[in-house]
């Protein structure tokens, strides 16, 4: 396909209540922002209740299904180790995951049904992905809101994105100028700082 | 439903980029309704919560579909534009109103959108509800993605009106929930002309209702004309003519992916088929493909019309399609053979979980200890979550309201198999929510008095319909748009049903010692009770958290009986296995809670022995954020 005619596309996946499908919308407003053709869909049936959850956003110039083909993710953004782990075949070759390592065990791991893996980071680098990991729970936690994660994913992403960082920023910031002006400022330092961890991932990968 | 995009108020001319729900709705409120209606369910719910985001426009929860269409069809018979929104299940419930409203036909405009949940991301079944067209000779209008979902609500208003007929939208998840761009416009008047006394329009005795069946079948035929020309099907000539597609909703999207360049012949329109258009597209074609989700309708009908088509031989006869998926119909039609898809990693599940310090945990925990001699006839909701781990306390699930109905005919197959029988000694148990009680459940709890059947009911009322995203309902105090609403009182609704006032209980779901000793007094009593639990949802805005618990780690012995709550604010912190003094092996596992989720609720400190959880004290709360 030519370059103009190329379609991103992006998997948000995680857990219910992460921010996963905010996330997801931010990312589909700064696209349409530029005057892309969008789509956005998720599979998250019972999200509410900590279950799985997966977004799809894709843009281009001309969008026609809203599921990314098999195998086609560009940028695999994993709110969480394992979920990344889940949705790691998704991931084209020469793909990207951007992981937050914060791990979530639900309940079944924790009455012991199930084991959680050992090192979810290390099975997709040996998959042969691409993969970016930082502690995002921490970084929002260091900032002084752990609700924070999804800025800070987001931020992670920005440079990996076939448009201007700030694009993508000035639509979380004003986002948060509308609704919740306190925490504007914050969820920039909070954007910035997810961007430093996907890039020192690099250096030290 | 998202913020960001109020659709109220769009900038001039500009595409929105919202959901097919949303775009319902905008296209509902644009064509002049006045009245519409629904019972949530997913993938439908958004449409009637963004009705409620306009002015100008009644909007209401009723009890169930069924309600729903029929105020709506009244609203219609009164000469207002008129719609409701269902998912696929709920069209089943409201089917008694639509099959003879088919007859009825309209004055104002009726429209109802059904939402069928292909892939059954949160349903108990999968039905297609294209089926409905012919069962009920109605059109059926189907969406492939935003732009279309709102031009096609518009001009169903106007197909129901020209041809005196309810409308079928026919939505599916991969409709209702994803997000595209659309052109919209302003909101029309239409006038509402008032009720025609007409018996032999709307007094459906048979009588009446024979001159109207003729009349339906003249419809038909005009309908049949009607959807030949229909600029809602189009054609789309491709630069390669071997394969040429029929398509509708979000299949369509899949099939553009997959092959960009074959000829595609869209329905929007897709009851009644306009079989000739159809049979002149596939002589532009070598093979014709039907991409149709689910049923084989569109396929079974061309076959029965002597068009060749290809269909479920190469593609899935049930679930979601995807362009991968057509594109190996493709390759099976050439012969090839399909390889495996990588497996992906072997993994842990994720099941949808009850939420931290949720009432049903003190219900679930203290139905499970009378797991062993109990059957429990569960439900629909956030509770049918109890037949998982590590309750174990839900053995059925059929439709909504069935749990009572289900409990008696188990007690009465009980009773006539003796008093050796095999279930004698069980207690049986029907679990069901306020909802799901008001959308169906109170005609069973009628049946289960009247014929004095044995079986305890567990009515959960937390205030809430929860599990599609705490919408308002008949017993929660508020409306649609969150203004104050009557409320209807379990305990006297109950009783007036004819229950024994005496087996009618209120109890608090935290306080679980109570909540035992009143379920065992219950079951003790061979006739119909009723438990009412009575805390509300942690999710609505009014629910209000206690001081978080804490785990103090010297006292936990790692018993782990809190697990057994199986609130996910308790996490495991350490697990080994022991030999106890009389030399069995036991596993042990030490926990912590979580403080930012624990709400307080208190119910895991009643399951603890050595009393190690405790309220969080002020200085832990403030360390949270250095954790």
């Amino acid at each position: 396909m030519s370059d103009e005619n190329r379609i991103t596309n992006i998997q948000v996946v995680g857990i219910g209540g992460q921010g996963v499908m905010t996330a997801s919308e931010v990312l589909s407003q700064a696209a349409r922002s530029l005057g892309f053709d969008v789509k956005k869909t998720e599979v998250a049936g019972m999200a509410q209740r900590g279950g799985v959850v997966s977004s799809h956003v894709r843009f281009g110039k001309r969008v026609f299904s809203p599921a990314i083909p098999q195998g086609e993710t560009d940028i695999l953004v994993a709110f969480e180790p394992a979920e990344g782990m889940r949705w790691l075949t998704e991931v084209n070759e020469g793909g990207v995951a951007m992981v937050n390592t914060l791990r979530q065990k639900p309940p079944v791991v924790n009455i012991g049904l199930f084991d959680y893996p050992d090192d979810p980071v290390k099975y997709m680098r040996d998959e042969g992905v691409k993969v970016y990991d930082f502690d995002a729970g921490a970084i929002a936690q260091g900032l002084g809101n752990p609700k924070m994660v999804n800025t800070v994913m987001l931020g992670a992403i920005a440079d990996h994105l076939p448009f201007a960082s700030d694009t993508l920023k000035s639509i979380i910031v004003e986002r948060f100028r509308v609704k919740k002006p306190e925490l504007a400022d914050l969820n920039d330092r909070a954007f910035e700082a997810g961007r430093q961890a996907a890039s020192d991932s690099e250096q030290a990968a | 439903m998202n913020q960001m995009t109020n659709p109220n108020k769009p900038a001039e001319n500009t595409a929105l980029l919202i959901s097919g729900n949303e775009a319902v709705a905008r296209g509902v409120w644009e064509a002049g309704v006045d009245v519409a209606t629904a019972y949530p369910g997913t993938p439908s719910t958004e449409i009637l919560e963004a009705v409620g985001t306009f002015d100008g426009i009644h909007a209401n929860w009723s009890p169930n579909e069924k309600v729903a269409l029929e105020v709506a069809a009244g609203a219609s018979m009164a000469g207002s534009r008129a719609f409701s929104a269902m998912k696929h299940v709920g069209l089943n419930v409201a089917a008694d109103a639509l099959m003879t409203l088919t007859l009825t036909g309209v004055n104002g405009g009726l429209v109802i959108a059904v939402a069928d949940d292909v892939g059954m991301s949160s349903s108990q079944n999968e039905q297609d509800s294209r089926y409905w067209g012919r069962f009920g000779h109605v059109p059926i209008l189907e969406p492939s993605d935003s732009q279309d979902a709102y031009d096609m609500t518009k001009a169903a208003f106007e197909i129901s009106e020209k041809f005196n007929v309810p409308v079928i939208l026919r939505m599916t998840s991969r409709v209702c929930h994803v997000k595209t761009m659309v052109n919209v416009g302003e909101r029309q008047k239409h006038e509402i002309t008032g009720f025609n006394i007409d018996p032999s329009q709307w007094v459906m005795v048979p009588g009446n209702a024979k001159g109207r069946l003729v009349l339906q079948h003249q419809r038909d035929k005009v309908l049949k004309e009607y959807t030949e020309t229909c600029e809602l099907t189009v054609i789309e000539e491709g630069s390669d003519t071997s394969v040429g597609f029929i398509t509708s909703g979000p299949a369509y999207m899949h099939v553009k992916e997959a092959c960009p360049d074959m000829s595609v012949m869209k329905l929007g329109l897709t009851h009644p088929l306009p079989i000739e258009k159809i049979r002149a597209f596939a002589k532009t074609v070598d093979t014709v493909i039907i991409a149709e989700e689910t049923e084989p309708l569109v396929e079974l009908e061309l076959t029965a019309a002597g068009i060749k088509v290809v269909g479920k031989d190469i593609l899935p006869a049930f679930g979601e399609l995807t362009p991968k998926l057509v594109r190996n119909a493709l390759r099976k039609l050439n012969g090839e053979t399909i390889e495996e898809n990588k497996a992906p990693a072997q993994l842990f599940p994720r099941p949808p979980t009850m939420c931290s310090g949720c009432p049903h945990l003190g219900v679930y925990y203290t139905l499970s200890r009378f797991r062993k001699n109990a059957i429990f006839s569960g439900d629909i909701g956030c509770y049918t979550l109890g037949a998982g781990h590590p309750w174990n306390a839900l053995d059925t699930c059929v439709c909504m309201g069935s749990a009572i109905g289900l409990g008696l005919g188990m007690d009465l197959a009980r009773k006539a198999s003796g008093e050796d029988g095999p279930d004698k000694d069980k207690a049986i148990f029907a679990i069901i929510g306020d909802s799901t009680f008001l959308h169906m459940g109170i005609q069973g709890l009628l049946d289960l008095v009247y014929n004095n059947g044995n079986v305890t009911v567990m009515l959960l009322d937390n205030s809430t319909t929860g599990m599609t995203g705490g919408q308002d309902n008949h017993s929660s105090g508020r409306d649609l748009r969150g203004n104050e609403a009557p409320k209807v009182n379990f305990t006297e609704l109950v009783k007036a049903l004819g229950m024994n006032p005496e087996r009618i209980r209120e109890v608090d779901p935290y306080e679980m010692p109570t909540l035992y000793r009143v379920i065992k007094e219950e079951i003790a009593v061979p006739e119909p009770s009723v438990i009412i639990t009575n805390r509300p949802c942690v999710l609505i805005d009014t629910f209000e958290s206690h001081r978080p618990l804490k785990v103090i780690d010297d006292e936990c012995t790692g018993c782990g009986n809190c697990l057994n709550v199986g609130c996910p604010a308790i996490i495991v912190t350490k697990r080994s296995m022991e030999t106890t003094e009389k030399g069995k092996e036991v596993e042990k596992a030490w926990v912590k809670i979580e403080t930012q989720a624990c709400t307080g609720c208190d119910l895991c400190p009643k399951t603890c022995g050595p009393n190690a959880i405790v309220p969080a004290t002020l200085s832990d709360i403030a360390n949270l954020g250095a954790n």
